[in-house]
């Protein structure tokens, strides 16, 4: 059997995704604790929890820092530590990382880690604003770059470099509508159309609404133990074999390629050779949609595809649910929606329900190996988690 | 209360570093930029150059350096058009914004001024221009600079 298990998931939790108005981040996010601490009746979360990584992006949605131990608090876990981890939409990534770091370094046996986000009260132009922050200040934000005009600036740069085509990029949005159409707890749950997408407004040019994820409200978490005592707390375990991250440039216009993001890159090689697989050995993935050209990047630097294939792949289906790889079967960002801090963490969520069998209408069949894949800021942040079924 | 804010002054002042020619910081680099000067900062010992400049060569670690000027004239390399704009911007949506490489592996981003989106093409010409970019819709209050299509005048 592949892959040393670095830590194992015993539980997960997931709040509805979507506009979840009247509510705080952190009564959200106790949602998703209660989810988790329901589905592992063995585990006795006030004794047995030892500490707790979340991954929160702003501050200025809520006008409220300091995320960490309110979230704990409204999650019935006083007084243990807890840290907020902050790596823009990789957030809860880092904090998953975070999480298996308290395990391996054998100071917890159990901890939480999570994400939340609270953003739909805010206007479109505010959430632009507080999004753009995860960008460079002095060279991206002063001269009125936004995040989608980031990854405009890189799609229009694959498009010339490569001949991907805004009709590929719209196969992605529609994908992941018919994966989120799947999902009851997904933002939108309707199917749309390649020409809905393709008719839709522009927002950075070639990138239309439909191309972009949702601004949406959400909590994830998950709950990590040190294998042996996994095996305790539950029958249905998933373990965690690989672990990946890197940093890159702050600012998009510093790197050497455009078409390409480096930090992903370089952190699925490390979570690859730490669980002892390549891409080929991956049953399905759920990777940083922020964008539908995101997706097609995503393909191309996590090696499931050629450098500059990524349109064709999705084109042929190959992505879609029973396909040769499925890939974001949750919805995605793009239908499940992007509380940002809440991604990473939710991402892990959805692979913990298929390797254990409990994705429902979505099952992959056979699923033994998938990967997860959460990018902050234009990629200054990448990290890679693979996982296996017990 | 005179002596206390005295005191508070006295206190906040404590360590603050002016900003010389002689610092390679992003700040410079804005002022230079005022003077109608597009400068990048020159690593001494490894030759590496820098734009924006930093205090500190990632390649080499060295914190010496010296200024050079660089060629106002650079290519597109990509570029997009943008429609929906953070609040201080939204008053000029649609606008284009691109990144254009300058000399050796320099490159900037910024807006690129009274082309239309059709007239854009990648590999095509520009100048950066600091006349006429006074925007300053962010914090702090230091002139820009934009793109324009080379020899506009």
């Amino acid at each position: 059997m592949k892959g040393k298990p670095l830590v194992s998931i015993v539980s997960a939790g997931l709040s509805k995704f979507g506009k979840l108005e009247g509510m705080y981040a952190r009564e959200i996010f106790a949602f998703a604790a209660k989810e988790a601490f329901e589905r592992c009746p063995k585990l006795d979360p006030k004794n047995d929890i030892k500490a707790m990584f979340i991954g929160h992006m702003g501050e200025s949605y809520e006008h409220q820092g300091h995320t960490g131990a309110s979230v704990a608090d409204w999650a019935g876990l006083l007084n243990i530590p807890a840290t907020r981890t902050e790596a823009a939409c990789a957030s809860s990534g880092v904090a998953l990382r975070s999480g298996i770091f308290a395990v391996l370094s054998g100071l917890a046996d159990v901890v939480m880690v999570g994400g939340v986000e609270k953003m739909t009260h805010r206007t479109t132009g505010e959430v632009t604003e507080y999004l753009a922050m995860a960008a460079d200040y002095p060279f991206e934000q002063w001269h009125g770059i936004t995040f989608p005009g980031l990854y405009a600036l890189m799609a229009k740069a694959h498009m010339h470099k490569y001949g991907t085509t805004e009709s590929q990029m719209a196969k992605v949005a529609v994908k992941n509508h018919y994966h989120g159409s799947l999902n009851p707890k997904a933002h939108m749950q309707k199917e749309i159309t390649i020409e809905k997408v393709l008719s839709s407004i522009p927002i950075a040019t070639p990138l239309k609404l439909y191309d972009c994820s949702l601004i949406s409200d959400g909590a994830s978490c998950v709950i990590l133990a040190k294998p042996e005592i996994a095996a305790k707390l539950t029958d249905n375990p998933v373990h965690i074999i690989g672990s990946g991250q890197a940093s890159d440039t702050i600012g998009l216009y510093e790197r050497k390629s455009l078409t390409s993001l480096l930090s992903s890159k370089l952190a699925s090689r490390t979570a690859y050779d730490m669980a002892g697989v390549n891409s080929k050995d991956i049953d399905l993935a759920e990777v940083h949609d922020c964008f539908t050209f995101a997706e097609l990047m995503a393909y191309e630097d996590l090696n499931f595809c050629e450098i500059g294939k990524g349109g064709k792949m999705v084109e042929n289906s190959e992505t879609k649910l029973g396909g040769r790889l499925p890939i974001n079967t949750s919805g995605g960002l793009k239908a499940k929606g992007h509380p940002v801090g809440a991604t990473g963490t939710a991402q892990a969520y959805e692979m913990y329900l298929q390797l254990t069998g409990q994705a429902d209408r979505r099952q992959v069949r056979d699923a033994k190996i998938g990967l997860t894949h959460n990018v902050g800021g234009s990629g200054s942040t990448a990290t890679i988690h693979v996982y296996r079924s017990d | 209360m005179w002596v206390v804010q005295v005191q508070l002054q006295q206190f906040m002042c404590i360590g603050v570093i002016k900003i010389s020619s002689e610092q390679f910081t992003i700040e410079q680099f804005y002022k230079h930029l005022s003077n109608g000067q597009l400068m990048a900062g020159k690593c001494k010992q490894c030759g590496k150059l820098h734009l924006p400049p930093r205090p500190l060569c990632d390649k080499c670690l060295s914190q010496k350096f010296k200024w050079i000027k660089i060629s106002k004239e650079g290519k597109l390399l990509t570029y997009t058009t943008i429609y929906v704009a953070p609040q201080q911007f939204q008053a000029m949506v649609p606008y284009s914004v691109g990144i254009v490489q300058l000399e050796g592996e320099l490159k900037l981003p910024g807006m690129i001024m009274n082309l239309s989106e059709n007239q854009l093409k990648i590999g095509m010409s520009l100048e950066i221009d600091f006349n006429s970019c006074k925007n300053t819709l962010l914090w702090p209050d230091w002139p820009r600079y934009c793109f324009r299509k080379s020899g506009h005048k």
